[in-house]
């Protein structure tokens, strides 16, 4: 709150000087508007942009979602209302890449979410180099998720991969990566992980450095371990970055689409001989660019924005049950 | 004054500008009439190919600016046909951006056909119509025709099909090498498979890089491939598809094939590490096979004739050439598209990149009917692929046939590695294929 209201008021003073030569007896209201024009000014370039690229093509998926129409033809087609979600809902395509899509995000952010909380902790002890450790967490979350999925697409290879190879050095079998339903999950977690695990690191540390040392003080006094400071005073102080990470991961997992793409490696997108990696990102693509039926992938990236929005729901729900019984 | 009311107009305007923009892409103006066409006047045409059609590398472009200077010819090149087509579609939907000629890709020409034939110059109505359809094999002509007689594109290569073999695998595994003996080797699929089987039990290596590559080659082999005469798809009927998936289904459950995805980065690694003895080769599989083993591959492989062709030979693959009617330089555009694809150049294309031609005149053509291929040990390639080239049937296509063939070799690469039985992937192929067709 407080940052917010201080960089308004920064802009407000950098502004040129309101007009004061107004004509008196003007509704109050109105004036206090005009007084504020370089705010509106200001936040203009964003909701046109928005309304451009994000509100328009919003709406826009919507009305294509009701019709059954093709990629060559999406502003015609026949009006279908709402059979393209009855089918969607009938598709055993959509409850699989559901189902993938909930296996890959838990595998992908449990894991993901705890070693940044663990790395996190770890960088906030004095180190030597600690800048250095802390630049370098943010690597993977620099590099583009093309050039780190065909990276990791060849580690995980089936006859030439690099961490077969690993696993017949050290006496282990091979695995077929690509083609199974747990394997080929595993592995794209990986990815997700090996990319925004950083990232979270870098959240969770900058939230713990405003935990006042007094609290850790006042621990250690009692006696209580590093450990049991960590449980009973770095988690419940940084509950609201949390909830946070949690809720940008969610939708993180729910978007998933690149790595699963990529990680077949032959530009298919049906996500694997079986479906077995094929995220709802995936299936929307599939339908709408690999089938050219726009309406039905249309109907998918509702279902899918349907879905974020009730995940966000529930955390924030939670979120305020926690506080309320806290308190 | 930042008035209330004007900037409320403001964002109207802004607002309608970016429903306009976004609601309308580019004009419906006629084009130039063929009546105003100067065929010397200055003009830049623009081509829009995918992955290596190779009309630069053959040295074309630079050829027919040559003999027109006026003429300025830039290429837009995508690497990948279906991204490409991905494109064109949606600059087809916004009825701008499009390039004075744009190539299609046989998986694709169908859904021209059928849905964008009004976008695109009609060859058939041409004054030189005769002469043109007289240019090509009449299956090729009719693959890019509707049903009420428009032509909608010229060929430029086609993709008759043999099958290619690694000579140095077969003397290593007790088989014969010679082009003659091998061809004994298997006159059918079911004898294929015997050698598969033969070879398999004295080599580590797999006999045949994947399911799909027998699959995707004897599917054309029946009389109907995935589509009926009016090319709406029928997989589950089809003989091409019935006898196609028992091969191949028989070689993924038997373990006879190395499993690989074919265009996936392990397939292309495989090639260099001798992991498969044979590979079904349309004739421009002979350039992917040279481009993925270099120099190290030259004289190791040969080419035989694909099983069961004495009944059915097949085309997998080729590509056309389309003039957009809405273009600017309509006119100038089909001169150089009839050119391109005109039996000289198809020579020239077969003779400096290996793209076999889609025109009888050009095949017969003693450069491409005597041409061998050294990289495959001095095949004669021109007389194999031609023969081939000239017993093809038209097979009907339609708007799918990409999708449905990902969706049959999709289901074979899951029994190779286990994931499920024959009658299993048969019922997945099924499923995805009613997925992509929308039914």
């Amino acid at each position: 709150m407080t940052i917010a209201s201080g960089t308004v008021r920064e802009a407000a003073i950098a502004a040129p000087a309101p007009d004061r030569t107004e004509l008196p007896g003007r509704p109050r209201k109105r004036r206090q508007l005009t007084r504020n024009r370089w705010g509106y000014a200001y936040v203009a370039p964003f909701f046109l942009v928005f309304g451009a690229f994000s509100l328009y093509p919003f709406m826009y998926t919507a009305w294509v979602s009701l019709h059954e129409t093709s990629l060559s033809n999406i502003n015609g087609g026949t009006w279908v209302g709402l059979e393209n979600y009855r089918e969607l809902l009938q598709s055993e395509f959509f409850w699989n890449a559901a189902r993938n899509t909930l296996t890959i995000g838990i595998l992908a952010t449990v894991p993901q979410l705890c070693m940044a909380l663990g790395l996190a902790h770890l960088l906030n002890y004095k180190l030597r180099g600690r800048t250095f450790f802390r630049t370098v967490m943010l690597m993977p979350y620099a590099t583009s998720i093309a050039a780190a999925t065909l990276v990791f697409s060849q580690l995980f290879g089936r006859d030439y991969g690099l961490i077969n190879t690993m696993l017949e050095a050290v006496g282990l079998n091979r695995i077929d990566w690509e083609s199974g339903t747990v394997s080929s999950q595993v592995a794209i977690a990986v990815i997700v992980t090996w990319r925004w695990t950083g990232y979270n690191a870098l959240i969770y540390l900058a939230a713990m450095q405003s935990i006042p040392g007094e609290l850790y003080e006042a621990a250690e006094i009692d006696g209580a371990s590093k450990w049991k400071q960590f449980l009973n005073v770095t988690i419940p102080s940084l509950r609201p970055t949390i909830l946070f990470t949690i809720v940008v991961s969610t939708i993180g997992a729910v978007q998933l689409f690149g790595e699963p793409l990529l990680f077949a490696g032959n530009g298919t997108t049906s996500g694997g001989a079986s479906g077995q990696y094929q995220t709802l990102g995936l299936l929307m693509y599939q339908q709408g660019w690999s089938n050219f039926h726009i309406g039905q992938a249309a109907t998918t990236a509702w279902a899918m924005f349907m879905i974020i929005l009730v995940i966000v729901g529930v955390n924030a729900v939670i979120g305020r049950l926690r506080a309320r019984a806290d308190r | 004054m930042f008035h209330s009311t004007r900037s409320r107009a403001a964002w109207g305007a802004a607002l309608a500008a970016v429903l306009l923009t976004a609601g309308c892409g580019g004009s419906d103006d006629a084009s130039a009439d063929a009546a105003d066409y100067d065929p010397d006047a200055p003009v830049t045409l623009t081509v829009g190919t995918f992955g290596t059609m190779d009309f630069d590398n053959a040295g074309l472009y630079e050829e027919y600016m040559e003999l027109h200077p006026n003429v300025t010819i830039e290429q837009n090149n995508v690497a990948q046909s279906a991204a490409y087509y991905k494109s064109l579609q949606t600059r087809l939907a916004a009825n701008s951006g499009l390039d004075d000629i744009q190539a299609f890709e046989i998986g694709f020409i169908a859904d021209v056909v059928r849905n964008h034939a009004d976008a695109f110059v009609d060859f058939a109505a041409e004054e030189n119509a005769d002469e043109l359809e007289g240019n090509f094999y009449d299956w090729k002509w009719g693959q890019a025709s509707t049903a009420d007689g428009k032509t909608i594109g010229l060929g430029t290569d086609t993709g008759p099909q043999a099958m290619c073999y690694r000579t140095d695998l077969f003397e290593q595994a007790g088989l014969p090498t010679e082009r003659a003996q091998v061809a004994e080797l298997w006159p059918t699929w079911d004898a294929y498979l015997d050698t598969a089987r033969q070879y398999q039990s004295t080599s580590d290596a797999a006999f045949v890089d994947s399911p799909a590559s027998i699959f995707s080659s004897s599917v054309y082999q029946g009389e109907v491939a995935y589509n009926d005469e009016e090319g709406n798809p029928i997989p589950e009927e089809s003989d091409g598809v019935e006898r196609a998936w028992e091969y191949a289904s028989t070689a993924a459950d038997e373990g006879l094939t190395a499993n690989l995805s074919q265009f996936g980065d392990e397939w292309n690694a495989a090639f260099s590490n001798g992991a498969f003895a044979t590979i079904a080769c349309p004739a421009w599989m002979l350039g992917y096979i040279n481009s993925q083993m270099g120099d190290a591959g030259a004289g190791l492989w040969d080419i035989a004739p694909l099983p069961g062709s004495d009944e059915s030979a097949s085309n997998w693959g080729g590509s056309f050439l389309g003039v957009p009617a809405g273009g600017e330089n309509v006119e100038a555009a089909k001169d150089l598209a009839e050119w391109l694809t005109a039996p000289e150049q198809q020579v020239k294309m077969f003779t400096d990149a290996a793209h076999f031609p889609s025109s009888p005149q050009a095949a017969e053509d003693p450069g491409v009917m005597d041409a061998t291929n050294e990289y495959f040990s001095g095949a004669p390639t021109g007389e194999i692929f031609g023969e081939s080239a000239a017993n093809i049937q038209r097979t009907p296509i339609g708007p799918y046939d990409t999708q449905i063939q990902e969706a049959f070799t999709t289901a074979l690469t899951d029994i190779a590695s286990g994931g499920a039985t024959p009658d299993e992937g048969w019922e997945n192929a099924l499923k995805a294929a009613r997925q992509a067709t929308g039914g």
